[in-house]
């Protein structure tokens, strides 16, 4: 069984293989040893972080087409007559 | 939430243990108190039409979104809001008030486009291989390298639709269901039946791609 290096003994495959769990577990990377010391992995959880933030601002909804409740009522009322056959 | 509540079949919404409030998505939607009755809903519930179509006007912005956001395009999530609709038409007297109404509409929505994909044959489980088979040049270990300019400040609400769009469809789906949406990564591995490491992977790589076509698009936009 191989050994875990130490945080800051990392490389930055090692780092990055372990970033999703870090991510999704929320812990605190800021002052992981290993982007103390890397300004490249620094700049890539720097840019992901960007991205979830924007992702945000899709919550912003879109408006439908207008016809799609013409659409709808349509097929409730071919469903209506169906289940009345 | 235990895994059961959530069937291989796509749930029912009417069953309550599958719409409580704790499955409000990350804290974006409405608390556990009960409002009074909504009026309008009750009617909609006692078959008034026009009290339906009212129900139409205060959510289609909602749901027809939502669906645009999981297919990637607009003719498909206008087929998939019409089919949510359908369906709260046939269940809504089935709702209990347990949850949010507009919880629930939202859970009725995602599990309507869930069966879509898994019709079209999307694999929800086997997720890198069969989401992405060509596989991403954005794994662990490809992302380093010269560093370029960050991406802070360079993001804007278009571009980011357009990125989002041309993910492939595993990956959109849990981009849009984690980051846009708010739903946490045991309720995605709940809802697309797999493992939490495995949505939190797949929402990783969903990211480093995002990052690769924003990265790509400012360099363009960059060129003179």
């Amino acid at each position: 069984m191989s050994a875990t290096p130490t945080p800051e003994l990392l490389t930055c495959e090692e780092f990055q293989s372990q970033l999703p769990e870090l991510i999704g577990s929320g812990a605190e990377l800021a002052t992981h040893p290993h982007l103390m010391n890397c300004a490249l992995c620094r700049a890539l959880l720097a840019d992901l972080e960007t991205i979830a933030e924007a992702a945000r601002q899709l919550l912003a909804p879109v408006e439908p087409p207008d016809q799609l409740w013409r659409q709808i009522e349509q097929a409730i009322q071919e469903a209506g007559k169906g289940a009345g056959e | 939430m235990s895994s059961t509540e959530f069937s291989a079949e796509v749930p029912d919404p009417s069953e309550p243990s599958a719409f409580s409030p704790a499955d409000t998505p990350g804290g974006r939607a409405e608390g556990r108190s009960a409002p009074p009755a909504d009026p309008v809903l009750v009617r909609a519930q006692a078959g008034d039409h026009q009290a339906f179509a009212e129900l139409y006007g205060r959510h289609k912005r909602r749901i027809y979104s939502l669906c645009l956001r999981m297919v990637g395009n607009s003719a498909e999530a206008e087929d998939l809001t019409q089919e949510a609709f359908l369906q709260l038409h046939r269940k809504i007297g089935s709702f209990r008030g347990e949850s949010a109404f507009s919880t629930w509409l939202h859970r009725l929505t995602i599990n309507v486009v869930l069966m879509q994909l898994r019709r079209k044959g999307l694999q929800l489980i086997s997720l890198d291989e069969a989401m992405d088979p060509g596989g991403p040049d954005d794994g662990p270990g490809r992302s380093f390298g010269a560093a370029d300019p960050s991406l802070a400040g360079a993001i804007d609400r278009m571009t980011l639709e357009i990125a989002v769009a041309s993910l492939p469809p595993g990956y959109r789906l849990i981009f849009v269901l984690h980051d846009v949406e708010g739903y946490e990564h045991n309720e995605i591995a709940s809802l697309l039946e797999c493992s939490i490491g495995n949505s939190k992977s797949q929402l990783h790589k969903a990211r480093l791609r995002l990052r690769q076509i924003l990265r790509r698009t400012a360099s363009e936009e960059a060129q003179p």
